[in-house]
């Protein structure tokens, strides 16, 4: 841990807003719990996961060095999780949502990857930012520090609601039917960490679009997608849900054509409720949205929707978080002004940049440019470069992409080269966004304990081989999409790339070869409107090999105009197969061609032994699991706070602990209790102490009923505690929540279905 | 003042013949044998980022890496963990560590990579600890010239803060004759 951990505390006390400030401590507390063995390890996994701390690959303890699997020495101590090595490096996700961000973000980012990270920071496909090789232990101190700038790694991670992306151009786009950013941005406020999404089986990932044709929100691939329409002149959303890549990828199916914008957080609660209540929960191959519209049929699940938000009690909150989100536009920091003309002296790269990664926007005299990063990954520095151009030109206006790149919007007509010059300088002027160069890859098995092969060793192969060439290639090569997974997970999204590959292994020769199989047929455009199928598992090593082929005859047989989503159409997969069937069959031995038998950038002799159990799907742990550890935790930091010498603090949160047990018990009957002390005590007494279910006399059950009791009554009287009344209170509260285990369990056993 | 999580980074010398990319077959031998004090888990190549961190070999406690921030090659050794000791005593460990790096290196890849032990620079790598201030200078210069000077063994350097931008980590320079 790092030695400035407690001193960021210090630094930052007051800085960061609530309830984040609180959910950082609780969470700082929750590692000290789990170090002392006091939580679950399956409780803890699922709790850093949804702090947005990750696996990442050999947190097992094992590595395959190319020979055979040895087990890396770390300290004998508690696991992160189960088989989870507690000092393996970690990634930590960060949500950016809607890929809004600001220089201040950026900095901090930078300050994040320098001192806890290996210098870089990386954007992902669904416009967060990953940090790698992260200790544990430094988590808090870095989610202090992200959140003194407003940003949480909060759900980005586990069975919950992960990150809101929507379209980078949301705003500045011409064709958008209008901008999204508000009501994303007021849709991740709703749902971060709302009761009514906290017991998925699996994550689930909503999107927003401005428009039905492009590709920049990808609704269609989400659990929950929005894409921008009118009706009558109103405002709303076609909302679609059910959607998904993965091993099993579904396009979402359209539970409304139009949604009010009033009634969009409305119902978005009502599915989170639906699929809370009755997603898959046991199997977790099984336990996406998606699974569950099928099950159904969109009509049933549409009828369950509207009858669960007939029932919704009103929440101010659905127009508050609208009407705050609709104050923050953004506006430019320069007058606009038309591009000027080329110089005559312009390098090559300054042409291709401005034809690939300039755009122009709606509002007149601005244009978006694009920086683009390779494998979406930035170094420290660089990140402080950019956020110096982003302030110098325009307002700081930013968002990330899920292609894995930086938008600065805003910018004049009259700044945009001397922008390309700053960015030039910084190493950021990269031309070839969005086009074939722009390859996109997951992490593979660089960081990910599900890789099957190097995605990114791949995906640097390829852009050291297109670089040169690239824009001598015909447009309708340089227009295609490149996405690259490491497994069949669909993490680079490749199912809607127009060459898609996922990461398999093939024995050859007796020897295990790293493949990827080839996907064709994926449409980026419409939201992500196809998916394609994969045609043949190829050796990596001939993975170029197939482009080229692939792309040479697109070239050959293409009609006049024919995107290649249509040309796989017309011409089917079966003519693609035959060319590439030449690059699987009789493949050399290894003493002929040993690098077959080694994955790009990993010398290694490739085994798949490396691979580890993939956190993805997180626990499935109850809602009753996390309240109450949430109440084993506050009983501990009543400890603290007396140990502090704070009587008062610790015996009033001993109290509060009982209280979230209570509550841990209630919701097990009562979805909807409230967090009024009076209501939670009601409740309990009448559905567990009155009825009887909490009476266990082998566990003194119900004399721990009166701690609780009277710890209620005494609540808001004044009453003063000494240390001793402290210390008596808090041990009341263990013994109170201990019985509500006991009771908890007893429950379960009964009824194992509800629990 | 308490200067944790040291970085030393000591800079190639000329031109280096050596393809970047032949290191990361090294530092796999390096984790696969356990071969440095600190126990390493991963290689990470990072070669495709312009000026970036080049190939590190991952530890838990402390990184080693073919280094190319700024636009200089160098090896460098990442201290993660905290150590006991004086601040001199982690400045000389750190310079240590990174030497013993650049003379494995040095000899894996002979006559391709020559790596100076006289042009080095040290970085504080925590802002809160140590935030890049002439303050900061002034508070560690003496424990850090007493860690230079215990690890060259002669008082006979130049030591000078980087400074510049704020937002940057502390570091200094230090160029020594012999």
């Amino acid at each position: 841990m790092k030695a400035s951990q407690d001193l960021w505390k210090k630094l930052l006390q007051g800085k960061i807003a609530e309830p984040l400030a609180s959910e950082i401590d609780a969470f700082e507390n929750e590692i000290e719990l789990r170090k002392l063995g006091k939580i679950d390890e399956k409780v803890f996994a699922e709790t850093r996961l949804r702090r947005g701390a990750y696996g990442q690959r050999y947190d097992n303890g094992q590595r395959h060095d190319g020979t055979e699997s040895r087990k890396l020495p770390f300290a004998d101590k508690p696991t992160k999780g189960p088989g989870t090595v507690w000092d393996a490096p970690g990634m930590l996700r960060i949500k950016v949502p809607f890929g809004g961000l600001n220089p201040a973000q950026i900095e901090v980012m930078a300050e994040l990857a320098d001192e806890y990270s290996d210098g870089i920071a990386h954007i992902t496909t669904r416009q967060d930012f990953q940090l790698h090789f992260i200790h544990i232990e430094n988590t808090p101190a870095i989610m202090r520090r992200l959140g003194a700038v407003g940003i949480t790694s909060r759900e980005a991670c586990g069975n919950a609601v992960r990150n809101v992306t929507g379209c980078p151009y949301a705003g500045v786009c011409a064709c958008e039917t209008f901008d999204i950013t508000p009501y994303a941005r007021a849709a991740m406020l709703f749902l971060l960490g709302h009761p009514d999404a906290q017991e998925f089986g699996r994550k689930f990932k909503p999107a927003f679009s401005g428009c039905a044709d492009q590709a920049c929100g990808l609704a269609y691939m989400h659990d929950i997608g929005y894409i921008a329409a009118t009706q009558q002149g109103a405002r709303g959303f076609k909302v679609v849900v059910g959607g998904g890549l993965g091993a099993v990828p579904r396009q979402a199916r359209v539970l409304s054509e139009f949604i009010p914008l009033e009634e969009f957080l409305p119902v978005t609660q009502a599915v989170c409720r639906i699929y809370a209540r009755h997603g898959e929960k046991k199997n977790r191959n099984q336990a996406r949205i998606k699974f569950l519209v099928d099950k159904w049929g969109i009509d049933k699940f549409r009828e369950e929707v509207f009858a669960e938000r007939a029932k919704l009690k009103p929440d101010p909150r659905w127009t508050e978080y609208l009407e705050a989100a609709l104050k923050e536009g953004e506006t430019a920091l320069r007058p606009g002004a038309d591009l000027p003309a080329t110089p005559a002296n312009a390098s090559e790269n300054l042409r291709h940049w401005l034809k690939s990664n300039v755009k122009p926007q709606r509002q007149k005299g601005y244009y978006t440019a694009t920086v683009a990063l390779p494998l979406g990954d930035i170094t420290a520095e660089q990140l402080r470069q950019f956020a110096d151009i982003a302030r110098r030109y325009t307002k700081g206006t930013i968002r990330t992409t899920v292609e894995q790149n930086f938008i600065l919007r805003w910018v004049s007509g009259a700044d945009i080269l001397a922008v390309y010059e700053a960015l030039h300088a910084a190493d950021l002027s990269g031309a070839g966004a969005n086009n074939i160069l722009d390859i996109v890859a997951c992490p593979g098995t660089d960081t990910c304990k599900l890789g099957i092969s190097s995605s990114r060793g791949l995906a640097g192969e390829l852009r050291t081989r297109l670089a040169t060439k690239s824009f001598q290639m015909d447009q309708a090569i340089q227009n295609l999409h490149i996405k690259i997974s490491g497994c069949f997970n669909s993490c680079s999204q490749h199912g809607v790339a127009d060459l898609g590959f996922y990461g398999s292994s093939r024995t050859v020769n007796g020897i295990k070869v790293p493949h990827f199989q080839v996907v064709v047929g994926g449409q980026w455009d419409n939201n992500g409107g196809a998916y394609g199928l994969p045609i043949v598992a190829v050796p990596t090593k001939r993975i170029p090999d197939a482009i080229e082929r692939i792309t040479g005859f697109y070239l050959q047989e293409k009609q006049k105009a024919e995107n290649f989503h249509s040309f796989i159409k017309r011409v089917g997969k079966a003519p693609i197969r035959k060319l590439l069937d030449p690059l699987v069959e009789n493949l050399p031995t290894p003493d002929v061609e040993p690098g077959l038998y080694t994955d790009w950038g990993d010398p290694r002799s490739y085994s798949i032994g490396d691979i580890g159990i993939g956190e993805c799907s997180g626990e499935v742990v109850s809602r009753f699991q996390f309240e109450s550890t949430a109440a084993e935790r506050m009983v501990f930091e009543a400890g603290l706070y007396l140990e502090k010498g704070d009587a008062q603090q610790a015996g009033e949160q001993a109290y509060k602990a009982m209280l979230r047990g209570a509550k841990a018990l209630v919701q097990m009957q009562y979805d909807d209790v409230g967090n009024d002390p009076a209501e939670i005590v009601a409740e309990f007494t009448e559905r567990f102490h009155d009825s009887g279910l909490f009476a266990d006399p082998s566990v003194g059950a119900a004399k721990f009923a009166t701690y609780f009791f009277d710890a209620h009554a005494a609540a808001g009287t004044g009453k003063k505690f000494t240390a001793d009344l402290a210390h008596q209170q808090i041990t009341e509260a263990q013994l109170f929540i201990d019985a509500v285990h006991s009771c908890y369990n007893r429950l379960r056993s009964a009824a194992p279905a509800k629990a | 003042m308490e200067l944790q999580h040291l970085i030393a980074k000591f800079f190639t010398v000329g031109d280096s013949k050596l393809d970047p990319a032949q290191v990361v077959n090294l530092m796999h031998r390096w984790v696969a044998k356990q071969s440095m004090p600190e126990m390493l888990v991963d290689v990470a190549e990072l070669l495709h980022v312009p000026k970036g961190p080049g190939v590190i070999a991952v530890g838990n406690d402390a990184d080693y890496a073919l280094d190319h921030t700024d636009g200089r090659w160098g090896v460098l050794y990442r201290r993660k963990s905290t150590l006991a000791g004086t601040n001199a005593d982690r400045v000389v460990q750190a310079l240590r560590s990174a030497a013993a790096a650049a003379q494995l290196i040095e000899d894996e890849f002979k006559g391709q990579i020559t790596v100076s032990r006289h042009d080095f620079e040290l970085i504080v790598n925590d802002r809160a600890l140590a935030p890049n201030t002439p303050a900061t200078f002034a508070a560690a210069k003496a424990d850090l010239e007493a860690g230079v000077k215990a690890f060259l063994g002669h008082a006979d350097f130049k030591l000078e803060a980087q400074g510049g931008d704020p937002r940057r980590r502390f570091a200094v320079s230090v160029k020594s004759a012999k």
